[in-house]
Formats: structure tokens, sequence, C-alpha cells
């Protein structure tokens, strides 16, 4: 009696504590090599983007008269949350206030949108975005009542117009 | 075709409106890259497969309201705005939607 007892207090043991501490460790660590590593990137390509001016104002601040006629750019982009994050929004949840993990999370998803948007104008030769829109995207099912099929996630999507400054306004 | 999202374009002036025009779109992935999103909300990372899903749905999306521009014989399309749906987990609906307009470039 007194061995099955100890057989079983190991096993709930294991199933309720030992286990989900595991995983928990486990989303945690993976989580947060990818987020350090996107960040890095981040940082890298935005010292490159430098000389590409991203404003959301509704002129056109230094454009060349005689530039090519101005583009649509976009981007776009969709970063998931991780195991370990999910489960402190969940106790955020419980207790209110804010979500450090989450907002950081949003914030990459922008920098990574706007990245590639300045990027796309980049590539098509062009040195200034304007009037930038954020604007965003419920592929998670968080709003369209997916309930357990819901996934929790950054997506941000964001456009702006793509021209040519003068030199001088550089 | 000249499409920007602001109400006027550098160098050029509008010589005709020609209304509203728009696009859209509702796209999803193939349950096997939905479940591949699944796993990767457990460890963190881009959902690389849903940032496709968005710029194919908005380049569609763009087409289409070009198409409907050109066929009202304008050669730009001004103040692009786009706006979503949610559909369900793993689908997006993209509109698109902007002025046509016929410009020229000033003498």
């Amino acid at each position: 009696m007194g061995e099955e007892e100890a057989i079983g207090g190991v096993a709930a043991f294991v199933v309720y504590v030992a286990l989900p501490a595991a995983a928990l460790l486990l989303w945690w660590a993976l989580g947060r090599s990818q987020e350090r590593r996107h960040l890095r990137d981040l940082a890298a390509r935005e010292a490159a983007l430098r000389g590409v001016l991203v404003t959301d104002l509704r002129g056109f601040p230094g454009a060349d008269p005689a530039c090519p006629p101005p583009e649509l750019v976009c981007g776009e982009a969709a970063i998931a949350s991780d195991g370990f994050k999910s489960w402190v929004f969940g106790l955020r949840n419980l207790f209110g206030g804010e979500s450090k993990s989450f907002t950081a999370l949003f914030e990459r998803a922008r920098r990574e949108a706007v990245a590639r948007m300045a990027e796309a104008a980049r590539a098509r030769g062009f040195d200034a975005v304007c009037n930038v829109r954020f604007s965003t995207v419920d592929i998670g099912g968080n709003a369209s009542g997916a309930g357990k099929k819901a996934m929790p996630m950054a997506v941000c999507t964001v456009s702006g117009t793509a021209y040519r400054r003068l030199s001088a306004a550089r | 075709m000249i499409v920007v999202n602001t109400e006027t374009v550098p160098g050029c002036r509008i010589v005709e409106l020609k209304g509203m025009v728009q696009g859209n779109t509702v796209r999803a992935k193939h349950a096997g890259r939905d479940i591949a999103a699944g796993l990767k909300n457990l460890i963190g990372g881009e959902l690389k497969g849903y940032t496709e899903l968005l710029t194919e749905s908005r380049r569609e999306a763009v087409s289409r309201m070009m198409a409907q521009a050109e066929a009202l014989g304008a050669n730009a399309i001004l103040n692009v705005r786009f706006s979503t749906s949610a559909v369900t987990a793993g689908a997006s609906e993209i509109m698109a939607y902007g002025t046509a307009a016929v410009v020229e470039a000033e003498a």
C-alpha cells in the first residue's frame, strides 16, 4: 500500500509538475533564442536602411519634382508567440496589467513589416516612403470565434508610397 | 499604372476622376501549413506561411483593383487603402480600394 502510494505520488509529480515545467523551460529557451536572432537581424537591416526616409506625412517631403512616378510599397509580417509567452500571458490576463512579452512581440512584427517595406522601396530605386499606414489581419482566428484553434500571434501589414528625394534633401 | 496611397502625385496633375475601384480576395494555406503554424506557436519565430499568405492576398487584391481601373480607362489609382476581415483561423480577407484617375505630367 505504501509503495503504491509512493509510485502514484511520483507519477503525479511527473505528469502535473515536472513535464509541464520542462516544456515551459524548453519553450522559453527556444522562444528566447528566436527573439534574439530576430532582433539582431532587424538591427542590422535597419542600420542598412538609414538612408531611406520613412514618414507618415501625406505630402512628399523633399521630393524631386523630376523623380520617376511614385509607387505603392507594402510589407507584412506574422510573428508567432511561443508556448512560454502564451502561458505567461494567460496569467497576465488573470491579474491584469501590461504584458511586456506580447508588447515586444507586436513591436517586432511592426519593425519587420516596416523594414520589408523600406527594402522594397530601396530595391526599386527609391529613397523615401511617405504616408505610411499600419493595419492588421486576424489570421490567428482570435476575433472570429475559432475557439481552441485560435493561435496567439502578432500580425502587421504596412503600406506607403515610395518616391525619390532631391539629393540636397538627403 | 501609377498606384499610390497619397492624394497627389508629384509632378503630375489630375485630369479626370473615374471613381472608386476595389479588389478583394479571401485566401487560406493548406492544412499542413496550419499544423506547422500551430507547432511554431510553441517554439516562436516567424510564421512564414502566413506572411506569404498576406503577401499573396495583398498582391491579388491590388491586381484586381488595377484591372478595374484599367477597364475604366484610368492610368493611376490614388489614395489606396487596405481593409481586412476576420474569416477563421488560418484565413484572411484583404480588400484594396482607391480612386481611379487619369493623370498627366505637368508641363
